[in-house]
């Protein structure tokens, strides 16, 4: 085993997929700009992206949202902070746990799922039968599948934001003892239209990151039952790091100023 | 035959990493005629016709349609030339998501805009031609036989109305006698239709049966070409070990790959 030829195969490789992964990123985006769009496909696809993630994310968002007013009350009552439950609720869940929760539930739900799709048709070789038909199998599979996820998960988020808070509302009401007409006045009053606008675009962005992670280890799966769970694993792993690193940078970005 | 050959290959070359696939392949099919291309499994076929449809590309040499350099066209220009060719995949890779006529109507609503409901009359006169009734129209591909799927596959081929029809093994998998259903269902729908084929297969009953003409190809050439009536004194230690199915000779099997 020579140590200097592993490492220089694992550059090499990691420089590979990163080209492979650009070039498909730029085919995707080239083919959203020409005809034909297939809208039918893209309803079909936020229908199975967005709606039917619904029970998932806003069951997440409500125990994230109690658990949350739960640690600040808990960590907050040794300065005396406890009354500050609302407004650090409403700040985290709209800026960072909305999204992100939402981002990683709809990324182990929807990126695996298309790759799992994507990957079966891949190694039965109804991707090249798309092709011998004329048909743009990137414009076909791919597009609907991203602009769905994009357009999907600003609303998912928006729906995830109000329920997170919701769920912090009935914990400080019912256990900490808040005052609803307070706790909801101290959130409302305390929000600002940049932290729920920061957290939907986030939103949009790991919808476009998870819905090409699928799409891109799907198509990109060969070798069968083995290579398509592979392809499904890769989705959701790289989709769900990406997820995080790109939060940070988008937090970076739009909390500079 | 007098004329340019309907398609045509000129030292086709291809290569996956350091595995050559196809050293150099020469190989001319008439108009109208019925090619069938014989070899062991892992020889490259199914390599080259996916560098003739596109779906692949060769590193080197040229591959012609109808007298027309096709090797590196893209986008318009090679969705034109795949609008004369159909496919009839190996393991018939239809679209599971769609239905019986939606597959066999794709390449029409999709690739040629026709009207659904025309589109759906078409594919059911299709799946009349390949001995299917209207009552599978409405089925999901999950629910036919392997034979069924396998003529769903050829009507799909089929109603288009192409030019070139290519076809990856059209009988592996299937009991002799369904084998020869479809070899007759080959050359009544297709052959005596004037539409030109190229088949790869190793099944020898197929080949007879089809084809004018026989080539084959070993080690990423072609090493035999001649009429289906001189393929069993073809005069060719490769072609004799291969058609009378021998282990011993100068094929060796590499056992490791």
């Amino acid at each position: 085993m020579n140590i200097f030829a592993a490492v220089g195969r694992m550059t090499l490789a990691f420089f590979r997929e990163t080209g492979r992964l650009s070039m498909f990123t730029a085919s995707a985006v080239a083919g959203l700009l020409r005809p034909p769009v297939y809208w039918r496909l893209i309803l079909q696809q936020i229908l199975r992206v967005g709606y039917f993630s619904l029970p998932v994310v806003g069951l997440t968002a409500f125990f994230t949202g109690g658990v949350l007013a739960l640690q600040i009350y808990i960590g907050g009552n040794r300065y005396g902070a406890e009354a500050f439950v609302p407004q650090i609720v409403v700040l985290g869940i709209t800026r960072e746990l909305g999204p992100v929760i939402a981002g990683l539930m709809v990324a182990g739900r929807v990126a695996a799922a298309i790759a799992a799709e994507l990957g079966t048709m891949r190694v039965t070789e109804q991707i090249d039968a798309l092709t011998t038909l004329s048909t743009n199998p990137i414009k076909y599979l791919v597009i609907p599948r991203v602009v769905a996820a994009v357009v999907s998960m600003p609303i998912l988020v928006a729906i995830a934001d109000s329920i997170g808070v919701f769920g912090g509302y009935i914990v400080g009401t019912q256990s900490l003892g808040f005052n609803g007409y307070v706790y909801i006045k101290n959130s409302v009053d305390f929000v600002t239209h940049q932290d729920v606008t920061s957290g939907l675009i986030k939103a949009a962005v790991f919808g476009f990151i998870l819905a090409l992670m699928g799409c891109y280890n799907g198509f990109n799966s060969k070798g069968g039952a083995q290579g398509v769970g592979r392809a499904t694993t890769n989705a959701v792993v790289s989709a769900s790091i990406l997820i995080l690193a790109a939060n940070y940078l988008l937090t970076n970005l739009l909390f500079s100023r | 035959m007098a004329g340019t050959p309907k398609v045509e290959l000129r030292g086709v070359k291809k290569r996956f990493g350091p595995k050559v696939v196809l050293d150099g392949v020469d190989l001319k099919i008439d108009h109208g005629q019925s090619l069938v291309v014989i070899g062991g499994s892992g020889t490259g076929k199914s390599v080259m016709i996916k560098c003739v449809l596109g779906i692949l590309r060769p590193d080197a040499g040229e591959i012609f349609v109808d007298g027309e350099e096709v090797t590196r066209l893209r986008g318009a220009a090679r969705d034109k030339v795949l609008k004369k060719f159909g496919m009839l995949f190996q393991g018939a890779a239809l679209f599971d998501s769609l239905p019986v006529w939606e597959n066999v109507a794709f390449g029409l609503i999709q690739g040629r805009g026709m009207d659904r409901r025309r589109a759906k009359d078409v594919a059911i006169e299709k799946l009349a031609k390949v001995g299917l009734g209207s009552d599978v129209a409405m089925l999901s591909p999950a629910e036919l036989s392997g034979g069924m799927q396998k003529r769903v596959g050829l009507a799909r081929a089929i109603a288009a109305d192409p030019e070139i029809i290519f076809f990856d093994e059209p009988t592996t998998g299937l009991d002799p006698i369904m084998a020869d259903v479809i070899n007759d269902l080959i050359v009544s729908t297709v052959k005596d239709l004037g539409i030109t084929t190229l088949s790869i297969t190793h099944d020898l009953v197929s080949a007879r049966k089809i084809a004018d003409r026989i080539a084959m190809l070993y080690k990423g050439k072609i090493i035999w070409d001649g009429p289906t009536a001189e393929i069993d004194d073809s005069g060719n230690p490769y072609v004799d070990q291969f058609i009378h199915g021998r282990a011993t000779g100068p094929i060796k099997m590499e056992v490791r790959a």
